[in-house]
């Protein structure tokens, strides 16, 4: 679960790093008012889900609260990236001496938590971790001991941090891991973490991710879940522990497994096809379960042809045969099926979905080559 | 011979009186695992499965009464990780976690305390590991394999049984199949796995599953390169599947721009695997060494 700039920065001042003042609006009346009791010169920023807000338009430098109240009103209106924006954050302008960047998240490929910090932070920060690898300084956590005080000031001499700052750094770099450790996060980042024009570290914007596994013990992240900032369809899938991410293509695919469904999809690219999504419904596949994936995969208008692929294994064909047939009485459609059940009760699962006039493959690659086909004859969608 | 599990075998399964745990022991005992044990605490004492398997409180007195060497882990996500740190303090030199969605911070725990006992983790997130005819410690259904001299090693559930039937269908058997777990942090890598079959007197060839996310697959094709004498088939999945994007489970998380399918399948390729870029073009390639 990713939380919001202001959800971070909540987490933040909990944990005692410097954020810059100010508060959430969602109103323009709101945000002047908030500009008002901050004298000076405040930046509006768009509290959304989505990445590139600032080169979309969904952050603002304004110089007095009726200009805050005006630009306000523009933001609060539009969209970025699909996504309304309902709330600003109404912060005081920082005087920007130098963007560092500092995050932490797990790394699979050692098996621990990496922290990392670079002199070169802002929205470029991929970019630099790329061309020049060099400029980014990491150290390994140790799970039993935690990121010690040592490492924090082995990171902040080899991003160069006035000496001075020292300090300073190892207390954000100590309590933003606490707040990582306590929140059972999976990635924890301040990007940018300011080097002011006074000489002050303060964490510009924020990000942090909980480990949706963890959850339950955060029941208090329930509540604080935007279901607005995410796509309708990924909500509904998550509901009925499905798990959906939706692509460009044309051939809608409903799979068991994570990896069956990655391979079904390589299939159908490596045959000139396209999938129109990824959907895994794990295991047990009853008519509920069948039924919720389908709505899901057809709502999507760009489908043309329906590629159902279940190896069963624990799950039986004929308990996923029935689960078809009930989906395709409750749901009306025209789209053509192609079908492959392989595994336990195979025969039986065949026997029922041939008698419902369901169209099935004997291979993966046959049932690939069908659904291209199928996709191709039906008109494309008005 | 077999991998990690074989007649020889006792196991212990770890949750056995729940739902879960309670079915997959009754099919792991019809396919001939010898399940010596099972745990619940609070339930020492009773008998389960027509009263053919005794349950202990912990693990230490199971091992203790038993002689269990090997443990099995279906209890729900949040004890999980203590279950397998249970296993490991009893002494158990494999332990297997069928348990999915074990939060990724108690797992880093877990992994560094499996290290110090030198003990075999397998998953979590695994469907477990199969050497056929007689020996199931998992989830992997009995009849889709038989028993053969090729070695299968994957991060994946239905993708391996999907390859296993294929070759099975072509004739084709397995000594050992195992499941290291579609999680971030798992236990056994590819690695430690191939190593094995390395050392598997009936292991003739080997195919390794694999998918996107992680550095596993460049890893293994490393140690191909340099240590393995025996063929490898390699299939990798997620070559279709779009960047950076959460694919079902954690395994299949592209970090940062590494362990994308490509680069999977490069680096295996330069390490003399042959790579099926289907299930079902694996039987052939492994009848063509």
């Amino acid at each position: 679960m990713r939380l919001h700039e202001y959800q971070s920065k909540e987490i933040f001042t909990e944990h005692h790093i410097p954020i810059p003042l100010g508060r959430l609006a969602a109103t323009p009346e709101e945000a002047k008012l908030i500009a008002e009791e901050l004298h000076g010169p405040v930046v509006l920023k768009a509290q959304v889900l989505v990445g590139g807000r600032g080169r979309a338009g969904g952050i603002r430098l304004v110089h007095s609260p009726d200009q805050a109240e005006e630009e306000a009103a523009k933001i609060l209106g539009q969209r970025i990236r699909g996504v309304p924006v309902r709330r600003l954050l109404v912060e005081e302008a920082v005087n920007i001496q130098q963007e560092i960047y500092f995050g932490m998240t797990v790394d699979r490929a050692r098996g621990e938590t990496l922290v990392i910090a670079s002199a070169e932070g802002g929205v470029n920060i991929e970019q630099v971790a790329q061309v020049s690898p060099e400029k980014i300084a990491r150290v390994g956590v140790d799970p039993l001991l935690g990121l010690r005080e040592f490492q924090a000031r082995v990171l902040a001499a080899e991003i160069e941090i006035p000496r001075t700052l020292w300090r300073a750094f190892v207390a954000i770099a100590l309590n933003l891991y606490a707040a990582y450790q306590d929140l059972d996060a999976t990635l924890a980042e301040i990007n940018p973490l300011v080097l002011s024009a006074e000489g002050r570290l303060v964490a510009l914007d924020g990000k942090i991710i909980i480990d949706d596994n963890a959850l339950f013990r955060h029941p208090t992240f329930f509540d604080k879940r935007d279901l607005s900032a995410e796509a309708p369809e990924e909500i509904e899938a998550r509901k009925f522990g499905l798990s959906y991410v939706k692509m460009d293509g044309d051939i809608g695919c409903l799979v068991n497994g994570a990896g069956l469904a990655m391979a079904t999809m390589d299939i159908i690219q490596s045959k000139g096809g396209a999938p129109a999504n990824f959907l895994d419904i794990g295991g047990g596949a009853n008519a509920e379960k069948v039924t919720a994936a389908l709505r899901i995969l057809l709502a999507d208008p760009q489908v043309r042809a329906v590629l159902i692929n279940i190896f069963g294994g624990i799950t039986r064909c004929d308990e996923v045969a029935h689960g078809i047939r009930a989906a395709l009485e409750e749901i009306e459609t025209d789209l053509p099926f192609v079908i492959r059940l392989v595994g336990t009760n195979e025969a039986e699962g065949q026997r029922i979905l041939a008698d419902a006039k369901l169209e099935t493959a004997a291979t993966l690659s046959e049932a690939a080559h069908m659904a291209i086909r199928r996709a191709q004859a039906q008109e494309a969608p008005v | 011979m077999s991998i990690l599990v074989n007649g020889e075998t006792r196991l212990v399964v770890q949750g056995i009186t729940g739902h879960e745990g309670s079915f997959h022991a009754d099919a792991m005992l019809r396919y001939g695992t010898n399940i010596v044990a099972g745990v619940t605490p609070g339930k020492g004492g009773e008998w389960v499965l027509d009263g053919k398997v005794p349950v202990f409180d912990s693990v230490a007195s199971a091992v203790e009464m038993t002689g269990a060497d090997t443990s099995i882990i279906f209890v729900p996500a949040r004890f999980a990780a203590d279950a397998i740190l249970e296993a490991a303090d009893a002494g158990l030199d494999l332990i297997v976690c069928i348990t999915e969605g074990i939060p990724v911070k108690e797992m880093l725990t877990v992994r560094y305390v499996i290290e110090r006992h030198k003990a075999c983790l397998l998953g979590p997130n695994t469907p477990g590991i199969l050497s056929p005819p007689f020996t199931k410690v998992g989830i992997i259904p009995g009849g889709i394999t038989c028993a053969g001299n090729v070695g299968v090693v994957s991060r994946s559930g239905t993708l391996t049984y999907e390859v296993v039937h294929a070759l099975k269908l072509a004739g084709i058997g397995t000594s050992t199949c195992v499941g290291i777990g579609g999680d971030p942090i798992i236990g056994a890598d590819f690695v430690e796995i191939l190593s094995h079959f390395e050392g598997d007197s009936n292991t003739e060839s080997v195919v390794l599953i694999g998918e996107i996310g992680g550095r596993d697959e460049e890893r293994a094709a490393d140690f191909i390169a340099e240590e393995m004498t025996k063929p490898v088939v390699g299939l990798i999945a997620g070559l279709a599947a779009p960047h950076d994007t959460r694919m079902g489970h954690a395994g299949a998380i592209i970090a940062g721009g590494v362990g994308t399918a490509a680069e999977k399948v490069a680096a295996l390729e330069a390490a003399g695997v042959r790579m099926a870029r289907s299930p079902e073009e694996v039987p052939g390639l492994v009848r063509g060494r």
